[in-house]
């Protein structure tokens, strides 16, 4: 176990027992124990009163971050009837049963904590976790309530996502089971039948002969569960794929299953000679292995996430007489007061009443600063409250709300299952209609040879044929390719995206939150004015700009640097708040004074010298001067300390989505603000804000450009474009793009004839995204929120995308390249069959052969290829 | 010679339990997290009140699958 030292020198060297966080001082402790928060401690407290201390020797700092306490967060409204019959899963008189999804879910300790809930209350019978789902499965007793066990797991760091869309999901892993049990059924039969045969495969039947019939018999009785229960998919989609009228590979693949059956069948009862059905069985099983490999799918990943899964299930409702009531969601109307507290989403359209709002649209449009709101403005759903508690008044129900609209309207499920892009559909088209034709000239070679001769040329010919390698290499080239990119974090939701991403010849970049880092900003400080009469003297290398000295004889001397800090220490405002950050390095200053004037910037007194932040026409104090300066630099925004100025274009009319959208991105957006700084009145210069690339963004499109055309479609002002048109053609890069523009831009392409791949990250992207031939959400942190699309990309994987399209290219090549190798197996097995020489043993031998070098030959080319492609295999 | 009738007679038997087993587990949700068991069967028990809480907590588990079926 770690022990702290008794005497900490530097604070730096503290980090948090509970969660592994730096500690900013060592002021928050419990014995010899650190903490970071108030939070973290109120953990730790919680656990060593229960006797679970056991969870810190498991793994070091095991906790989540806890940042800040929650104090007082209610759960009371999950023992509302409507809601806690939605959670509960099982019910009697002795125990109730329910499930909760917790995202913080992470390590040994976490399943060893949450498996013991019972120590800290016995009311609780037994709690198991599922790792990978991040879920843990509760047993309680009817003594306790819901909102009692989510308070425990909240009070113990790990807080269940409680959302609609956590009530509302569906089982999805029966059909994966059925999978797995047809699989079991078909190998239970393979094996059993393979024994029976071995007289045959020896050529040893002579002497066993007496044996023979029972052996028969005995694996016509085995084939049976594996033709009527195993092989039923391949006949199902067979038949819906006739009734949609194409021809899918199911049906050449059917039609070989019914041929060899029933021709061993015959075989066995009318001709007592050995029939097919080990091949029968192994055909089968060998195919069912590749659809396992093929619905391999992140389950855990949700692809499928909308407004629903981000929004809470119930909202604090202020009534006339002024109690406050916990209401599910679906009851609230336009007109109703809502208190929104700190972390809490916005869940419909509203007008600010009460409080200030401090509200966050990361989520919405990947901006990272939250937006502060005052009383009378509006706020729009998705936004998220950081801060006090804040009171709105609802302008339009949940399902009107901007956002929402814009789901219900645009988002179109993709139809997956139709394939008919499908290459292995494409394929197998040509292929069926071939192997007619053989049948066929069998027909007309052996003619004269009689119908039972004809017939068994015609089954011969469509037993060998049938298509059993062509369909395993799809599935395991493709399948392998999925694992591969898994590895790289790169979560593909099938394996039909893997051939979509090959096809890809357009790519679409948003740009806040996809090509910028999403929490992070650049802050820039530029030098502007002559100073006057303050005389600035560089102090060596240290900082040219702010860390130069102030000499002008009078009073004591400082760097700019310090005297910033220590006044945008005093600002509440989000901005000051990053700037202030940004100056970490600089020393502390006592204020004397501080004021701020909301809407404009501030004025604090610092060793006696007065300094002036925020926008150019209050900083520089004189209104002629702000005018020239506004025409001046017109196209860009200035900060208005309240709200960011609102572009003129966007004036407040909130008819037209345009002016909406507008509206939404103006007030978020900081990207290219100016924040000016002057000391007794002298301008000394401004900072500038700058969104944040993510690493080797330049280096990505430059790669990507070789192969596709490039599109960079942002919400945003166009303040960025310089550093934009470096990365691509300026033809290519639209500015205030509303998303439902993103989406016809996309639809605009397509038509075109060209496959686009679109990458975004916010809710604003959920339509494009869906839309697109592939769609990969970008994020910081999967099991969080992310649009539903196609794909999850974690967000440092980003620059691998262009190794990704290779990969996936080179997938689609190995799988043509197996094409060929299985094709020429069927050429030698369908011209044995023509010369009438297939036996039982020939077959059982060219079967497995031609299904395992395929798979062999897959899977070895596309680690081969991802090697080559420079890929984590 | 006729003791093979037998033999393959119980060999499918076998094979058959085998196969029931297979299902049964895949049915009842054993095969659904193959992750959890791997990290829980390396926890110490702890010597004082483990268990009982361990014990009572299996047969509440088993309970858990036959409701499931």
């Amino acid at each position: 176990m770690r022990t702290m030292p008794a005497i900490v020198d530097t604070v730096e060297d503290l980090v948090c027992y509970h969660c592994g966080e730096r500690c900013e001082d060592g002021s928050i402790r419990k014995e010899e124990k650190y903490f970071c928060c108030e939070g973290c401690k109120l953990v730790y407290e919680v656990l060593e009163e229960n006797n679970l201390c056991t969870y810190y020797n498991l793994n070091d700092t095991p906790g989540a971050a806890k940042r800040e306490k929650v104090a007082g967060k209610r759960y009371d409204y999950l023992d509302d009837p409507e809601i806690s019959e939605k959670l509960i899963e099982f019910k009697s008189d002795q125990l109730f049963k329910l499930s909760f999804f917790i995202p913080s879910i992470h390590c040994s300790s976490c399943i060893w904590l949450l498996e013991n809930l019972y120590k800290i209350d016995e009311r609780i019978l037994n709690s198991r976790v599922d790792f990978p789902a991040k879920k843990v499965f509760i047993k309680a007793s009817p003594t306790i309530k819901i909102s009692e066990i989510v308070e425990i797991l909240d009070s113990i760091g790990y807080e269940p996502r409680l959302s609609l869309d956590e009530l509302e999901q569906k089982d999805t892993k029966s059909l994966n089971k059925s999978l797995y049990l047809k699989l079991g059924v078909a190998g239970f039969a393979f094996g059993n039948i393979m024994m029976l045969s071995f007289p045959d495969y020896l050529s040893i039947t002579d002497s066993v002969e007496s044996f023979m019939p029972f052996f028969n018999i005995v694996s016509v009785l085995l084939s049976l569960p594996v033709l009527f229960y195993s092989s039923s998919g391949y006949f199902i989609s067979a038949f819906k794929g006739l009734k949609k009228k194409y021809i899918n590979i199911d049906f050449p693949l059917s039609l070989g299953i019914a041929a060899l059956w029933g021709r061993s069948i015959y075989d066995i009862f009318v001709l007592h000679e050995q029939g097919y059905m080990d091949s029968f069985a192994g055909l089968i099983f060998f195919l069912l292995i590749g659809k396992v490999f093929q619905n391999k799918t992140y389950e855990y990943f949700n692809f499928e996430r909308n407004y629903k899964s981000y929004f809470p299930i119930s909202i604090t409702r202020r009534g006339k007489n002024g109690h406050e009531e916990v209401i599910p969601l679906s009851k609230i109307n336009v007109k109703d007061r809502i208190l929104i507290r700190n972390n809490e989403i916005i869940p419909a359209d509203s007008i600010l009443i009460n409080g200030i709002g401090n509200i966050d649209y990361s989520f919405v449009t990947g901006e990272s600063l939250p937006q502060v709101k005052e009383k009378g403005e509006k706020v729009f759903a998705g936004g998220k409250q950081t801060g006090g508690v804040i009171e709105l008044e609802i302008i339009k129900e949940v399902s009107q709300s901007y956002l929402t609209r814009l789901w219900n309207d645009f988002i179109v499920s993709k139809d997956h299952d139709s394939g008919l892009i499908n290459f292995s559909n494409v394929v197998s088209k040509y292929f069926t209609l071939g192997i007619l034709a053989v049948a066929l000239l069998g027909v007309l070679l052996w003619y004269q040879a009689g119908v039972v001769q004809v017939l068994s040329i015609v089954t011969a010919v469509l037993i060998v044929a049938c298509p059993c390698a062509l369909a395993l290499s799809a599935p395991f080239a493709l399948g392998n390719s999925l694992r591969i990119f898994g590895r790289n974090h790169f979560y593909l939701k099938s394996v039909k995206v893997v051939e979509n991403l090959s096809h890809t010849d357009a790519i679409i970049f948003d740009k806040t939150g996809t090509l910028t880092e999403n929490q992070e900003i650049d802050i820039l400080f530029v030098p502007e004015g002559t100073a006057g009469n303050l005389n600035l003297v560089a102090d060596g290398n240290f900082h040219p700009n702010l860390g130069r000295k102030i000499e002008d004889g009078s009073a004591k001397t400082v760097r700019i640097g310090d005297l910033a800090k220590a006044t945008f220490k005093n600002s509440l405002h989000p901005l000051s708040k990053a700037i202030y950050r940004y100056l970490s390095e600089f020393e502390d200053l006592k204020v004397d004074s501080f004021m701020e004037y909301p809407g404009k910037g501030g004025e604090a007194f610092i060793t006696g010298r007065s300094v002036l932040f925020g926008s150019p026409a209050f900083v520089k104090g004189e209104n002629e001067k702000s005018e020239n300066l506004e025409k001046s630099e017109n196209s860009e925004k200035f900060v208005k300390f309240e709200n960011l100025e609102v572009p003129e274009n966007s004036a407040r009319s909130e008819k037209s989505e345009k002016s909406e959208k507008n509206e939404i991105n103006a007030t978020t957006s900081v990207t290219g603000s100016k924040v000016y700084l002057s000391v007794d009145n002298q301008i000394i210069g401004y900072f500038k804000i700058e969104n944040k690339y993510r690493k080797g963004v330049q280096a990505i499109l430059k790669e990507v450009k070789k192969k596709n055309e490039v599109f960079i479609l942002s919400g945003d002002n166009d303040s960025e474009k310089e550093n934009l048109i470096k990365f691509a053609d300026s033809k290519n890069i639209r500015f205030n793009c509303t998303p439902v523009e993103k989406m016809e831009i996309i639809e605009e392409l397509q038509a075109s004839g060209k496959k686009v791949l679109m990458v975004g990250d916010g809710l604003n992207d959920a339509a494009a995204l869906s839309k697109a031939d592939v769609g990969v959400s970008l994020s910081d942190d999967l099991m969080n929120f992310t649009p539903a699309s196609d794909s999850l990309l974690h967000g440092d994987s980003l620059q691998h995308l262009p190794k990704f399209l290779a990969q996936a290219r080179s997938t689609m090549t190995v799988v043509r390249t197996s094409f060929v190798i299985s094709t020429i197996y069927n050429l030698i097995g369908v011209s044995v069959a023509l010369a009438g020489l297939l036996s039982p043993l020939f077959a059982a031998i060219l079967m497995p052969i031609s299904s395992i070098s395929v798979v062999i030959f897959t899977t070895l080319g596309t680690i081969f290829t991802a090697k080559h492609n420079g890929l984590k295999i | 010679m006729s003791a093979v009738y037998i033999l393959i007679g119980a060999s499918l038997l076998v094979a058959a339990g085998f196969l029931i087993a297979f299902l049964w587990a895949v049915k009842s949700g054993q095969m659904d997290d193959r992750v959890t068991p791997a990290y829980r069967i390396l926890f110490d028990d702890e010597p004082k009140n483990s268990e009982s809480n361990n014990n009572s907590s299996s047969q509440t588990h088993d309970q858990e699958k036959k409701e499931h079926n």
